[in-house]
């Protein structure tokens, strides 16, 4: 399903503008910067792996002229985005929003730091009996002769 | 027959590599020293069979002798020598054989560098390579054989792709194999310590020049990786989290850990299992990279399934490897004594804290890369992940890292008190706060919160670096005295440091004060970036040896001098019918001008306007610089003379285990 809608916004699309071209119409500098910001956060569908901002495809181009033309009519990042969720889903963004499903993503490496961190401070902090080996005749030897180029 | 040879040559090597695998373990097993030593000889004949046969490939591709089925898939008669040679490791098959290369050639590296090291150990080392090295053999003349020959056999290749037609790509990938591959003998010697019990200060001093060396190629593969993107993709962009990258750096964070940890494990003869756990991640990591890259399950978990065959073994294979090592690791490493204890306030404490940020960070890469997978699978819908999340997540968990190296030097081993350490730190901390605020209002002349938190961080580790060099040099007579007295390994730290600290002001300000334009310009018509002006002089139709090029001259002004003259290219590569764009760069250390083509506005008119992209990159140079000093850093501490009379002191004790 999704691949005909994508075939058919290709035909829709197609003989559209050339990649790259620049937009016309005038942004201030605060809404080119949020442009700017937001296609580099948007995917290109019908790529491998692109932003739309880095992406030659027509496809690009075209949602590049589509937030151009938004932000031009004075929408915030959060509506450009509501827009391009609506119709190509959350696949679209390369910045998945906080919700029950991503959560563990942007909440788990915290978890992670936290749990190391505990785990390191009781190794620090664990007393222990210091069960050392009694040094074998070698061990001893290798020591003595590694220490001595210790300086 | 020059292709047969090459086959032949790869059965040969996998009947030694079974040798190389077997009869030195059961010599160990029986306490058999002579079928111990069997593993050093049957590496270095594994080694030059598969020369042999890579010879014999590259021959293959040198006489464009397409009824080798890799060879037309990835070659054109017109496609220049160099690019012929380098085209052996242009797609699946070749870089297997790549890799098994650097395999053999690592092996047979330790079999001469090692010769002095109890037998146990290095034979032990030697058979669990020749292990790795049958998997990958198997791989190969299973499922990937370059020399299976073509019938009929085309006329023309079909050409390399033209994104690897590059000098980039010509040194980027063999350096990336010998990082990852290199981390298949910090593997080894982990197999080696666990089997043998032996797991001291002695054994990390063995295993870590390995280990650093594997890093210091993984480091320079990476960062010629960035720059080959860079020139090549024409986004502008140096680093795109790309999955395939993502393969590539979570071996090199882990790897970093590893070289850390091992530091500990040598000087204080602790975190001897997490040091043993690492080798086998970081290897296994490495693994996970090929297998990601190579299986397709990338583009889309349901890819996996066109190649079966192929993705099935190197699962396989992971599973056998990581699960073999993880298993022995398991029943193994609770045997291993402690030797000492560990303070908070420490060197070995502090570096305890580096290995959770760089390993956590690693884990952060890997559950992000994967993360679309796995919902995919469990149909929880689609998702993306990329650079706004990464870069995010990375600054975040990299910070304290970077706030932690200052501590590098200072702190002592053992124990330290940390409030004293601090004392003499107390102003650099002072001036990097101020100068890194400073730095990008007097640089660009305008603030931003992102680059300077980067830049106070850069000056950080960079003026603490330093610092722990001048403290060892002021405690010595003279400045001669003082200089020579710094180990070498110690250069090689702070060397690495320092690069850490140039890398990091060079990501803060490119990233943040980066300019990009996209114009549209006619024949003399010309667009600003700031001061700079770019003026757009027309294309020229240029004829390659096997593309076509419309290149075009663009004529950059600061304040109204010129000051270069880019020539950013569109190929089109008739043999593939594909598109590439080289970009032009001016660049100096403060700044990068970077211009690329985008297409012609009207696509059958090459000689009106053009779409253009424009970009102003601060200290660009910076990042891939700061690659390059950690490499440095990494030859210096590999290349330390106590390793050497480690061996040295090693060779002259009587081979407990293997003459009992």
């Amino acid at each position: 399903m999704r691949t005909l809608i994508l075939a058919a916004l290709l035909f829709v699309f197609a003989g559209g503008a050339f990649a790259l071209t620049p937009q016309e119409g005038a942004l201030d500098p605060e809404q080119e910067a949020r442009y700017r910001t937001l296609i580099h956060e948007l995917r290109c569908l019908v790529c491998q792996n692109q932003t739309i901002a880095d992406s030659n495809a027509d496809l690009a181009a075209d949602l590049r002229r589509e937030v151009h033309t938004h932000i031009a009519a004075g929408a915030t990042d959060d509506e450009v985005r509501r827009y391009v969720t609506d119709r190509y889903g959350e696949f679209v963004l390369y910045k998945p929003p906080m919700t029950a499903r991503t959560a563990v993503l942007w909440i788990g490496p915290f978890l992670l730091v936290a749990l190391g961190v505990l785990i390191a401070l009781r190794m620090l902090r664990r007393p222990r009996a210091v069960a050392t080996p009694a040094p074998t005749a070698d061990t001893e030897r290798l020591r003595r002769l590694l220490d001595e180029e210790e300086r | 027959m020059i292709p047969e040879l090459g086959h032949f040559a790869l059965w040969l090597a996998l009947a030694v590599g079974l040798v190389q695998a077997i009869v030195p373990t059961v010599g160990y097993a029986r306490r058999n020293l002579r079928w111990m030593s069997i593993a050093g000889a049957a590496s270095q004949v594994q080694f030059l069979l598969v020369v042999v046969s890579y010879l014999c490939l590259s021959e293959a591709f040198r006489q464009n002798d397409f009824s080798v089925a890799y060879v037309a898939a990835n070659s054109h008669s017109a496609l220049p020598l160099i690019y012929r040679l380098s085209a052996v490791w242009g797609a699946h098959e070749g870089s297997l054989l790549l890799w098994l290369l650097m395999l053999s050639g690592w092996a047979f590296a330790v079999s001469i560098f090692n010769r002095r090291l109890p037998a146990d150990i290095s034979s032990l080392v030697l058979a669990a390579l020749g292990a790795v090295s049958v998997g990958f053999l198997l791989f190969m003349l299973l499922t990937s054989n370059p020399f299976d020959r073509a019938f009929p056999i085309p006329l023309e290749g079909r050409d390399l792709n033209p994104l690897l037609q590059d000098p980039g790509l010509i040194i980027h990938p063999p350096m990336l194999y010998m990082g990852y591959v290199g981390f298949s003998v910090a593997f080894a010697f982990a197999i080696a310590a666990l089997v043998t019990g032996r797991m001291d200060s002695a054994w990390a001093r063995w295993a870590r020049p390995w280990t650093t060396t594997a890093w210091l190629f993984l480091t320079m593969g990476i960062t010629l990786g960035s720059w080959w993107a860079y020139n090549e993709l024409g986004w502008g962009g140096w680093w795109f989290w790309d999955p395939v990258e993502n393969a590539s750096f979570m071996p090199w964070l882990v790897g970093t850990a590893l070289i850390h940890s091992l530091a500990v494990t040598e000087k204080r003869g602790l975190l001897q299992s997490w040091t043993l756990l690492l080798s086998i991640v970081a290897f296994s990591l490495s693994l996970l990279g090929t297998f990601l890259v190579r299986s397709g399950v990338l583009v889309s978990v349901h890819a996996f399934a066109t190649d079966p065959a192929r993705g099935v073994f190197i699962l396989a294979f992971l599973g056998v490897v990581v699960g073999g090592g993880l298993l022995l690791y398991a029943i193994r490493a609770p045997k291993l004594v402690r030797q000492g204890e560990m303070q908070l306030a420490s060197r070995e404490g502090l570096l305890l804290f580096n290995n959770v940020f760089l390993v956590v960070t690693a884990a952060m890469v890997l559950f992000g890369t994967l993360f679309p997978l796995l919902m995919d699978a469990l149909d929880l819908g689609k998702y993306s992940v990329g650079p706004p999340y990464f870069n995010r997540m990375f600054f975040l968990l990299m910070a304290p890292l970077a706030v932690l190296v200052g501590f590098a030097g200072v702190v002592s081993w053992k124990r330290a008190n940390l409030v004293e350490s601090f004392k003499p730190l107390r102003l650099l901390a002072l001036v990097a706060v101020v100068l890194g605020i400073a730095l990008p209002f007097v640089t660009q002349g305008q603030g931003s919160v992102a680059a300077s938190a980067g830049a106070v961080l850069a000056v950080w580790v960079l003026v603490t670096s330093v610092q722990e060099v001048w403290r060892r040099v002021r405690a010595k007579p003279s400045l001669a005295a003082g200089l020579r007295s710094v180990p070498r390994g110690a250069w090689g730290m702070t060397l690495a440091h320092i690069g850490l600290g140039v890398w990091t002001m060079g990501v803060a300000f490119a990233s943040t004060f980066n300019v990009e334009k996209d114009v549209r310009l006619g024949s003399g018509q010309s667009a600003d970036i700031g001061r700079y002006e770019f003026r757009f002089d027309g294309v020229t139709h240029v004829e390659g040896p096997n593309f076509k090029s419309d290149t075009g001259h663009v004529v950059v002004s600061y304040r109204g001098r010129e000051i270069a003259t880019l020539n950013p290219e569109k190929r089109l590569y008739p043999s593939q019918g594909s598109v590439m764009t080289e970009a032009a760069v001016d660049h100096n250390p403060l700044r990068d001008l970077y211009v690329a083509m985008g297409e012609p506005i009207d696509k059958n008119d090459a000689n009106g306007d053009w779409a253009l992209r424009l970009y102003y990159k601060p200290m660009m140079r910076l990042v891939w610089f700061g690659g390059v000093l950690m490499f440095f850093g990494g030859i210096l501490a590999a290349t330390d003379r106590r390793y050497r009379l480690a061996q040295r002191a090693s060779a002259s004790i009587p081979d407990g285990a293997a003459a009992a």
